[in-house]
């Protein structure tokens, strides 16, 4: 058994900490789209990140794979490859295995290799649940059990690409021009207390779930022990890990619509509540009453994605910027509205939303364009 | 019998200060002072004075002090001064010795081994004077998750009663005839002021008292004293008393001095009569006994409050309070080793249970694993003297404390620990009328009230500087604590990591 939080916390600090950039981009008509803005927008907030961690997250990548487990993995060793392969051809049926195109850049040093993979899962042989569950526990199975060896990614028709260096150096080594993607998201990392080390960096996933995260969470042993009580075991050490843990039991595990995750991740005050129709209150109340340990407090921005969706969240008395910008089909997150200027000089709404309220893009529900710009007045589109 | 034992005080008079007013006499319920008529000047005597600080604090012209009586023993660290005093005392008495108050004696006390966190840097700290701080906790069981329709976005999923405190700090049970109805009545206004509850004690709820059954807890205890419908109904939360901190194993005593008419009609015994109450609840011999009370006390509820358990915090807390979780238990209550009583066994209070700190963290650890902490609130009581180890029990994991000690020394008491005789100078621990008349219910309220919103405001800056802005961030956040001076065992226990570490 190795041990994730000796190589990702090296000082055991009760956790670690870190601030960030982070940047998110969404064709909410599905459009699929190249990656060059989003560099150029998160390498705008280069100063926000210190050199140790930067990362993509593309949705809608793999559409010749869509219905296939696309894995990335990193390895800092061949062995750790061929124990790997063995262990997903007895557990999977591997498709496709293909390493990741990367280029030699001055900027990155001693890289790790990175794999991909697109697989099956025939779950009733393994009587599981689903295969969601399923590949949670074979991924975690290889995180905590395989030396030299971390899943980067495991959902379907998306993939994360990470590593240390600044995120507009990744995108250089990974070769992310080549990629298209209807949701993209970008992390500059900053941490204070962790070397740089490839699987810490951001985007954080687990299957199609993706979180990128600036802040530091003051709640995170209430949230940790909460979401241990779930099996969940928060390995790396991270508030983000805490983020994507409570997102995938509120939504997957317990069926609440992101709307209702995000009003338990930043709950109105109390006082706000008592203020809201009592159909309202009742709901809000409860919320508050059964998961106040899931109340992230302290600073936080986020923006977590999955198939079809980009949310982004700030603590509710907004400790960490998030900036919003529209035009036409197109949403955009920032940590800085400069970012979004540079990318989208145009844009037809930029707000910064209040804190706690849950900015959500969604391909169901795609953005209508519009004529006029106020600033300060929410989308009525985006909620 | 001529007796052995040395005095304890001695009272000092300044006779350029006395006017021999005769406050001091007035007073004074242990006869320290008195008159010398032959003399025309009003003296003290050593050997009745229990250091209550009553006389120096009334008199008005500053005259008197009083100091421990310098006498030496010589040194012996197996037979101190009380072990030889308590002998003395037992040879002349052959009794057993009761006492009053807490646990007196030198065991670690926990909280002063803890130290909490602060932001710097890389988050900010949130400051209370300007931006919203939350201390509001429901105390009761909670479901393991919510359901919500998925179109009306209403709730789907039923709750089990919840009550809403606005500060985690609650008035523990001290029963009417312990202590005094002016006392009970301080207790209850100032609850319901600051927004949190109070607790009867075993001895019924005085009929004046009811007004405030919104903010009233009612214990059940062995003995049954003042239980009915009215009174079940009366309250917002029903607890049965298994155990207290301060002897547990033992059942409540009220010696039938101070059982007095009023006492007696509220409790429904005789006057005069002891109040003893049984060592074990007669109907609880095992914990599906316990079973079948709580839901006795639901039905006849009609399930619209929470019901609490409370215990005395002993070796095995952890399984205990399992059990008592399992068995239908809204709110669980641990008194400590140092929790307080009107009259106890000196043998028993000194020497029986476990520190609270250590059975809280077991506890809230042992509930957690098993799945079930949601399930009721913890409570603990026995010893919180400050804001600081109500933010400390918060972060090892209970959802509110109880105070008893610190809300009779917000009412005048000096901890002089002779609220077994029933002559309490303060008039707080005493049904003799011509003394609970010293405790005026809109001083005692006042004062009461006062001391929740200093912790409240104290406890708001404590998260403040956390960076947290509230309650439930801190509940069962270790990793705001951190030790100093403990071992190994202790931090692993208290789940708590070094200073430094």
């Amino acid at each position: 058994m190795k041990e994730l939080s000796k190589i990702n916390n090296p000082y055991s600090e009760g956790k670690v900490i870190d601030a960030c950039s982070i940047f998110g981009a969404m064709d909410t008509s599905g459009k699929r789209f190249a990656g060059d803005g989003v560099i150029k927008a998160i390498a705008n907030m280069h100063f926000r990140g210190n050199g140790l961690g930067g990362g993509f997250a593309i949705y809608g990548l793999y559409p010749e794979y869509r219905e296939h487990y696309a894995f990335h993995i990193m390895y800092l060793s061949k062995e750790a490859k061929l124990e790997v392969e063995s262990f997903l051809e007895q557990r999977f049926r591997v498709e496709v295995s293909e390493e990741v195109p990367t280029r030699h850049t001055p900027a990155i040093v001693n890289p790790p290799l990175v794999w991909r993979y697109f697989i099956n899962v025939d779950a009733q042989k393994y009587d599981f649940k689903s295969d969601d569950d399923y590949v949670v526990d074979r991924v975690m199975e290889i995180n905590t059990g395989i030396k030299d060896s971390f899943v980067f990614s495991s959902g379907k028709n998306m993939g994360v690409f990470k590593g240390v260096g600044y995120p507009e150096e990744l995108a250089e080594y990974f070769c992310i021009e080549q990629y298209e993607g209807y949701l993209w998201t970008a992390h500059g990392r900053f941490p204070t207390n962790t070397p740089g080390w490839w699987g810490g960096a951001h985007p954080f996933n687990i299957l199609d779930w993706t979180v990128i995260h600036n802040g530091e969470i003051s709640s995170y042993g209430t949230n940790r022990r909460y979401l241990e009580g779930f099996g969940y075991h928060c390995t790396m050490q991270t508030d983000t890990e805490v983020v994507a843990y409570a997102i995938d039991l509120l939504i997957r595990r317990h069926n609440l619509p992101i709307e209702i995750a995000a009003r338990i991740l930043a709950p109105p005050f109390w006082d706000d509540i008592e203020r809201r129709p009592v159909r309202e209150q009742k709901l809000l109340r409860a919320l508050r009453q059964v998961y106040g340990s899931l109340l992230l407090n302290g600073p936080f921005t986020v923006v977590i994605a999955h198939q079809g969706e980009m949310i982004g969240l700030t603590d509710r008395i907004r400790l960490r910027p998030l900036t919003v910008g529209t035009k036409g089909s197109m949403l955009y997150l920032s940590s800085e509205e400069s970012a979004i200027r540079l990318v989208c000089p145009d844009l037809e709404r930029a707000w910064i939303p209040m804190g706690g309220e849950p900015i959500v893009g969604s391909l169901e529900r795609p953005l209508v364009p519009r004529e006029v710009a106020i600033a300060g007045e929410p989308h009525p589109d985006v909620n | 019998m001529k007796t052995y034992l040395p005095p304890k005080f001695i009272v000092e008079r300044d006779p350029e200060r006395c006017i021999e007013c005769e406050v001091c006499i007035n007073q004074c319920t242990f006869d320290t002072h008195y008159y010398d008529a032959e003399d025309d000047e009003v003296r003290s005597r050593e050997g009745t004075c229990v250091g209550c600080h009553r006389c120096v604090l009334f008199c008005p012209t500053h005259a008197l002090n009083v100091r421990t009586i310098p006498l030496d023993y010589r040194d012996n660290y197996n037979w101190r001064p009380e072990f030889i005093e308590d002998i003395i005392k037992q040879a002349e008495t052959g009794g057993v010795l009761l006492t009053g108050m807490g646990n007196d004696k030198g065991y670690r006390i926990y909280w002063d081994h803890l130290v909490l966190n602060a932001s710097q840097v890389t988050n900010p700290s949130i400051d209370p004077l300007r931006e919203p701080m939350e201390l509001t906790t429901y105390i009761g069981r909670k479901p393991d998750k919510i359901e919500v329709d998925a179109d009306s976005s209403n709730l789907k999923t039923d709750f089990a009663p919840q009550v809403r405190i606005e500060v985690p700090v609650m008035f523990t049970a001290m029963s009417y005839g312990a202590v005094s109805l002016n006392v009970h009545e301080s207790l209850a206004r100032a609850a319901t002021e600051a927004g949190t509850l109070w607790n009867t004690g075993e001895g019924g709820l005085h009929p004046k008292l009811y007004q405030y059954g919104k903010n009233t807890i009612v214990q059940v205890a062995s003995g049954r004293f003042g239980v009915h419908p009215e009174y079940l109904d009366a309250a917002s939360i029903v607890e049965i008393k298994i155990g207290q901190g301060a002897k547990p194993g033992i059942g409540g005593h009220l010696p039938g001095e101070k059982v007095s008419a009023d006492v007696s009609k509220t409790r429904m015994i005789p006057q005069g009569t002891d109040a003893l109450s049984p060592a074990p609840q007669h109907d609880i011999y095992s914990i599906e006994d316990l079973a079948q009370l709580v839901h006795a006390l639901k039905e006849a509820t009609n399930y619209t409050k929470p019901i609490a358990v409370k215990i005395a915090a002993v070796h095995n807390s952890a399984a205990i309070a399992s059990g008592m979780v399992r068995a239908g238990a809204d709110m669980i209550v641990l008194d400590g080793l140092r929790g307080s009583t009107g009259a106890a066994p000196k043998i028993i209070r000194d020497n029986v249970g476990i520190p609270i700190e250590m059975a809280l963290a077991s506890v809230d650890t042992r509930l957690r694993q098993e799945g079930i902490r949601n399930q009721a609130s913890v409570v603990i009581a026995g010893g919180i003297r400050n804001s600081g180890d109500v933010a400390k029990a918060i972060a090892l994991g209970a959802d509110a404390v109880y105070i008893g000690t610190a809300a009779l020394v917000a009412l005048g008491c000096c901890l002089c620990q002779q609220c077994h005789t029933g002559k309490c100078a303060w008039g707080i621990c005493t049904t003799d009328l011509s003394l609970t008349k010293r405790i005026n219910p809109d001083i005692g309220a006042r004062r009461l009230a006062n001391l929740l919103r200093g912790w409240s405001l104290e406890l708001k800056e404590i998260l403040g500087g956390m960076g947290i802005n509230a309650l439930e961030s801190l509940r069962g956040n270790r990793l705001h604590l951190r030790g100093i001076g403990l071992t190994d065992t202790e931090l692993e226990i208290l789940g708590v990591q070094m200073a430094g570490s």
